[in-house]
């Protein structure tokens, strides 16, 4: 398998405090990775770290060959290669969901409108929303605006997809229609490091299972290995904690 | 019925045309001191979100003067004032304008840079992990949207201009309200009751300047977003 995202022996801190401490991690072409643990233990942190969104203190993260932080210059070239969904909405309130998607194609990959239209439309329709292209943002549910986040993401063709707790500010009744999405796609081969609390599809999407907590990774393995039997007691105390 | 309520002096001679001289007088000052207040306070109101204490403490300090000091104060230091201690020949209408941007620029600037901050963090954010550069997310995404939180306040802004000229009197400049008061002074003795008539006049017209202004800016809210 060849390896597109490598991160390695990153540190994060916010002053005194360590948000992340010596995490490694290598992303395979068309890997799932899902990271899971406590709030707080770093995990939207190492995600943000992945794009440069955060600066890190020591160690790499690489994409293609190319650091992508320490940022540089290049990060921003980077950033199209690796898309990002938020877990609070975030499109773009005055523009359509259309041109929500058509904007960075146009202004980032300079690509020409009547195409990138073109491929927009396909993508809504593909987690249909074909029927909202011209409705503004607030005029859809938080459920519409995450698949309309993802869309938005996709239409830049990247390489590996971040999805930080997308679905973790929904209605409970609008998860599924979203995570139905990433399970779509996961099946279609792409490459995804996803942060989620939803256990439950976290086993049905991982390919690998991160556990985190303290800003380390404490865990890592197959989801049917790690939910059955998970080797260290953080991970045991953490899991037993979903259940009543 | 027209001269009990004192329409009537409004027929007599050029009065009516005096009075839209005079409305035409507090536009001038208003307009133009909206354009530089507009275009000042953009550049100070972006300089207030720059994280720099010293630049911060000038604009805060700029401000609050403003917020203290009532117009007319200020009008009076730099109509008599500039002209007796400074030895400057400043015309009345260059005083008042000068006074009204002083004052448009910092009410601007606070309503820049409220809407600016008011963006949130996501939006940088966002149009960060899609690739966009910092002047692209500026152009394509922050400043847009900045302009549309913008225009409602703003408009409110220039509203207040235009009716706080109606204080330029106080430094001998013949505006509208002043000639409603040289027009009911003139006919006292012919139609005393004139008061009403010319007041209710001067109020229409105050309202005809405002009224379409603030209607487009309801018309620019809805729109916008």
């Amino acid at each position: 398998m060849s390896e597109v995202l490598k991160i390695e022996n990153i540190y994060k801190r916010f002053d005194e405090l360590v948000v992340l401490e010596d995490v490694s991690l290598s992303v395979n072409v068309g890997e799932v990775i899902v990271i899971i643990g406590p709030s707080g233990c770093g995990k939207s942190t190492f995600l943000r770290c992945l794009n440069g969104l955060e600066e890190i203190q020591e160690g790499k993260v690489i994409l293609d060959g190319e650091v992508i932080n320490p940022v540089s210059k290049s990060t921003i070239k980077s950033r199209e290669k690796l898309g990002m969904v938020f877990q609070n909405y975030d499109l773009f309130p005055h523009k359509t969901i259309l041109q929500n998607l058509t904007l960075a194609p146009g202004v980032v990959q300079k690509r020409k409108r009547t195409e990138t239209e073109e491929e927009a439309v396909n993508l809504l329709k593909r987690v249909g929303l074909e029927n909202k292209k011209d409705n503004f943002p607030r005029q859809l549910s938080g459920g519409q605006k995450q698949r309309t986040a993802i869309a938005r993401a996709l239409i830049m063709h990247p390489e590996v997809l971040l999805l930080d707790e997308i679905t973790a500010a929904l209605d409970p009744e609008m998860v599924r229609e979203v995570l139905q999405v990433v399970l779509d796609l996961a099946k279609e081969g792409r490459t995804m490091v996803i942060v989620t609390h939803e256990m439950e599809f976290a086993k049905a999407v991982a390919d690998r299972i991160i556990f985190m907590d303290g800003g380390k990774i404490i865990e890592e393995g197959k989801p049917e290995d790690f939910f059955k039997a998970p080797k260290t007691e953080r991970a045991q105390k953490f899991l037993q904690s979903f259940s009543y | 019925m027209i001269e009990r309520l004192g329409f009537d002096v409004l027929f007599k001679g050029s009065n009516f045309i005096r009075l839209l001289e005079g409305l035409g007088i507090a536009l001038r000052i208003s307009i133009i001191s909206v354009v530089i207040s507009i275009v000042l306070g953009i550049v100070v109101g972006m300089l207030m979100t720059i994280k720099n204490p010293i630049i911060k403490a000038i604009t805060r300090i700029y401000l609050e003067i403003v917020r203290i000091m009532p117009q007319m104060v200020l009008l009076f230091i730099v109509y008599f004032g500039a002209t007796k201690s400074l030895g400057i020949n400043l015309t009345a209408e260059t005083a008042s304008i000068i006074v009204f941007s002083f004052w448009g620029t910092a009410e601007m600037a606070d309503l820049v840079r409220g809407s600016l901050i008011s963006i949130p963090v996501i939006q940088y954010e966002s149009s960060a992990a899609l690739g966009l550069t910092k002047i692209q997310t500026y152009i394509y995404v922050i400043i847009p949207q900045t302009i549309r939180r913008l225009i409602p306040l703003s408009i409110n802004l220039i509203t207040r201009m235009i009716k706080t000229t109606s204080l330029v009197m106080m430094i001998g400049i013949v505006e509208v309200l002043k000639v409603g008061q040289q027009i009911i002074e003139a006919n006292r003795k012919a139609s005393p009751n004139a008061a009403f008539g010319v007041f209710a006049t001067v109020f229409l017209l105050y309202f005809l300047a405002c009224w379409p202004i603030s209607q487009f800016s309801k018309y620019l809210e809805k729109r916008a977003i």
